[in-house]
């Protein structure tokens, strides 16, 4: 017997949502989902949530299990089952809950609208195909494996603190445009993606390629636009310039130099931003963190210039 | 009253589609009970036909003769033709859309071998191809969302039709808020896909419950070529989960539990590449002679000769599908699967400018159309071939728009009496709230699965069917006695999936009324007391007609143009 202890909400019975428990064996070879139905038609038929496919391919039906999300029908029961013998289930984070597991999906559709999702051709249509060599269909190959799950957005850290933040799924999707050979806009779209909200903001945990749960891997797409941003020259915002200067230091001394970086990042010219740095380094400096002041090479950095040099050509 | 010119119910390939065409000139809306990238269209893994000839030198001909053969030779040969002759376009415009296809060495769109097709035709990308149609259709959705409006997660409930038979609006609510409203519109699209949750293994999603076409049934409309149901060949073991005939077409064998590829004996040119009723025919044989794997109901697939890398570029997905659901990794190890009720070629009667027709004489229904599974237009007579469901959706979906763009020129909005619509559906749901029935709608669903495969599925015959059709009417009764837990208004799927339940009974009944009225065997409908086709008698598809004195099943003719039926070997 395991025991479900499944987190309940209906705003038309009580504004606060509560845990309830119950039990049931698990089966060899079921899935969450197939518990989650058991429950709803044997023992509750209020519980409430999402599902379709039951193929992991419609996205409908992700959850958090356990504390993490994860597609409900694509995971055998007992394999999610903790030590205890239960399963915590919860709705998708960093969406407002309407009732038990069920979540608005109105701010994930509407980022992935902002994002542009549909090609933008280069030219008119030829009258068969355009050409796309099997290297131009593999940049592209991952990123359109996304079912929209909602996944990587219910677990995403940046959004958890930023609403603003267009979140792993609309930005894996933006990739999908940004690596098509067959579009026009690729400078545009990664101009637009370097704002506040786009692929900068991504903190690097890679909580999403963690969740994903088909190869769309969103932070590795948020790498690759990254890449594309600066190889067009998309230089002027802090997040790019902050790489930048990240990546020069490194090459120069081998190392960080922390009180370049900051500045670098904000951009030179660029008073009122680094005005708004000044309450941060004036707390470091009478905690005595400031950096030296005199930033120094490591012993080996001959090395690092030749590691540079060698990936140059 | 909501109102806009044309309203799409479904939002799947045939849906989309639709709305793609008809948003050109008219304000549209798109209602689906999921969201429209949920659609059991991006379930279809293997591939979409078209004779492009990128790998083989291909004609339409030859595709047309595939897919009349296919169906044995009950499919409609005028649509069919149009159908094959469109499809190469179709394909090209879904790639200028931005579809992803996997590539041939030279940049082209790649196709591969399908069960039932004499060339490689089948487009796809790598193992997703359903997947990525339906994305590259969402976003010209969205793209286009200032003359489309999307109603995410509403229910159709009915249609409203007045005295002369047109269609002008439906009574729909809103799963979220439970709302009922009348969407009035000057046509109505029907894309609402098709129903293989009444058996017991399906590939088939949750959604695909026979709504559209018991809400079309229930306004007189009848409903053609029921009995014809499609098997998989290769649902995964116990799941009915699809595993998609692309291992096949990409070289996979069967095996019986004697290790033996039996096909051999049931399809010697084509073997595992026979078309799906003969494949899935002979698997049930195969296990009902003994040989299934260790003696149980299932059949072992073969791929590990493929190789791993072939296997991952061209088959990822499912390989991963055959780990998460079964354990079992197809590159090291044999798959089971058994055969899984797939596809419905039956549905809503239209002619091949996808109008719903009211009779076997072809009179059209004026402001009512459909599309897709839901429809039967008929392109796939009495077996669907693999990979031409994607492109009868698509095909179709855009000829529903056009012809709903030639329909609502100097066309107002019809009369509907919105009180009465809603009241309608407000007492449904009221008659449900109010039961205080002793029975378990679980147990319902279940029984009525367990009877469809059991008495209705692969092999189905005279007692069988009987027996059927009594212990569906038994569970229409006790449907009336259910026993609701969920009376709110907020999201309330419980309610739902009752109104989908009485949905499929009703369809249930439909299917193996038909079946015991075709006293032949032909494509995906055998008989074992009437094991041959029988064209005498036989060679017509079956209208099926509500009537006071219960169903009532007529004929209507087969369009026979370039090819005449023949025995159907492979």
């Amino acid at each position: 017997m395991a025991t479900f202890r499944i987190k309940r909400f209906n705003p038309e019975k009580q504004p606060e949502p509560y845990f309830e428990e119950f039990q049931l064996d698990i089966q060899p070879g079921v899935t969450l989902l197939d518990c989650m139905n058991q429950i709803k038609w044997t023992l509750d038929g209020s519980f409430t949530y999402r599902m379709s496919c039951r193929s992991a391919i419609c996205g409908s039906c992700a959850v958090k299990a356990n504390g993490h999300a994860l597609l409900a029908c694509q995971r055998q029961a007992e394999h999610i089952v903790d030590n205890d013998e239960t399963i915590t289930l919860e709705p998708l984070g960093n969406m407002k809950p309407i009732k038990d597991l069920v979540v608005d999906f109105t701010p994930f559709w509407d980022k992935v609208n902002k994002i542009k999702p549909y090609l933008e051709p280069k030219e008119a249509p030829p009258e068969k195909e355009r050409p796309q060599s099997q290297e131009e269909f593999l940049r592209i190959d991952d990123s359109s494996t996304c079912i929209m799950c909602g996944a990587c957005y219910s677990d995403c850290n940046t959004l958890e603190v930023d609403e603003n933040f267009l979140g792993p799924a609309a930005l894996a999707k933006a990739q999908r445009f940004v690596g098509d050979s067959r579009d026009s806009q690729t400078f545009e779209r990664v101009k637009e993606l370097s704002e506040p909200g786009g692929i900068w903001d991504c903190t690097h945990c890679g909580e999403c390629v963690e969740r994903c749960p088909k190869p769309a891997r969103p932070f590795d797409r948020i790498k690759e636009i990254m890449t594309v941003a600066l190889e067009q020259g998309v230089h002027n915002n802090n997040g790019a310039r902050h790489a930048l200067s990240f990546f020069n230091s490194v090459k120069r001394s081998g190392n960080l130099n922390e009180n370049r970086i900051p500045v670098e990042s904000m951009g030179f010219f660029n008073i009122s931003g680094l005005l708004s740095l000044l309450p941060i380094g004036l707390r470091m400096f009478f905690k005595g963190k400031v950096p030296p002041i005199i930033h120094h090479s490591i012993d080996e950095v001959d090395d690092v210039k030749r590691i540079f040099k060698e990936l140059d050509q | 009253m909501i109102q806009h010119d044309v309203l799409i119910v479904g939002a799947g390939l045939a849906g989309m589609r639709c709305a793609l065409e008809a948003c050109k000139e008219l304000d549209v809306a798109v209602l689906t009970k999921v969201y429209p990238s949920r659609s059991h269209s991006g379930a279809a893994q293997g591939g979409i036909a078209a004779s492009l000839g990128n790998s083989e030198p291909d004609s339409w001909e030859e595709h047309m003769y595939d897919t009349v053969k296919g169906g044995d030779f009950l499919s409609d040969q005028d649509a069919v033709e149009e159908y094959v002759k469109a499809a190469p376009r179709i394909i090209y415009e879904l790639e200028h859309m931005g579809c992803v296809f996997s590539r041939t060495p030279d940049g082209k769109i790649a196709q591969r071998s399908f069960g039932g097709h004499s060339k490689p035709r089948a487009c796809f990308s790598a193992d997703r191809t359903g997947h990525a149609i339906l994305h590259a259709l969402h976003e010209q959705l969205m793209k286009n969302a200032k003359s489309v409006k999307i109603y995410n997660e509403w229910y159709m409930h009915s249609l409203v039709v007045d005295g002369d038979r047109r269609c002008n609006g439906v009574v729909v609510s809103n799963i979220q808020t439970g709302e009922v409203e009348v969407i009035q519109a000057k046509a109505v699209v029907f894309c609402t896909g098709g129903y293989g949750r009444v058996y017991k293994f399906t590939s088939n999603a949750f959604a695909s419950t026979a709504d559209g076409v018991m809400a079309a049934f229930d306004v007189g409309i009848p409903l053609e070529d029921l009995e014809f149901v499609q098997f998989h060949p290769s649902g995964l073991y116990r799941q009915g989960i699809l595993f998609s005939e692309a291992a096949r077409g990409e070289g996979a064998y069967l095996l019986n539990g004697k290790g033996e590829r039996f096909m051999e004996q049931y399809a010697p040119s084509r073997m595992e590449l026979a078309p799906r009723d003969i494949v899935a025919r002979a698997e049930q044989s195969e296990m009902d002679a003994g040989r299934g794997v260790n003696g149980e109901n299932c059949i072992h697939l073969d791929l590990r000769h493929l190789g791993e890398a072939r296997i991952m570029e061209r088959l990822p997905q499912i390989r991963q599908l055959g780990i998460d659901f079964l354990g079992v990794d197809c590159i090291k190890e044999c798959l089971p699967i058994q055969p899984t009720a797939h596809y419905s070629m039956g549905g809503i009667p239209t002619d091949k400018y996808s109008h719903v027709i009211l009779d076997e004489k072809g009179t059209r229904m004026s402001g009512f159309f459909a599309a897709g599974e839901c429809a039967c237009v008929s392109v796939h007579g009495g077996n669907r071939l693999g990979t031409n469901s994607l492109l009868e959706a698509t095909v179709f979906g855009e000829r529903a728009g056009k012809s709903v763009l030639e329909y609502t020129v100097g066309i107002d909005y019809g009369d509907v009496n919105e009180g009465q619509e809603k009241a309608r559906v407000l007492k449904k749901f009221e008659d449900i709230f109010q039961r205080d029935g002793s029975e378990s709608y679980n147990d319902i669903r279940n029984e009525m699965k367990e009877i469809m495969m059991s008495h209705c599925g692969v092999f189905r015959d005279e007692e069988k069917l009987k027996v059927c059709i009594e212990t569906l009417k038994g569970l229409q009764e006790r449907f009336k006695n259910g026993r609701v837990t969920d009376k709110g208004k907020l999201f309330n799927t419980e309610i739902y999936e009752i109104l989908e339940l009485g949905n499929m009974l009703g369809i249930s009944r439909l299917i193996a009324n038909g079946a015991l009225q075709r006293k032949e065997s032909r494509g995906g409908h055998f008989r074992t007391d009437f094991p041959k086709r029988d064209d005498e008698n036989f060679l017509h598809h079956s209208m099926t007609y509500d009537s006071p004195d219960g169903l009532v099943v007529k004929k209507k003719s087969v369009v026979i143009t370039k090819y005449q039926p023949a025995e159907r070997t492979y």
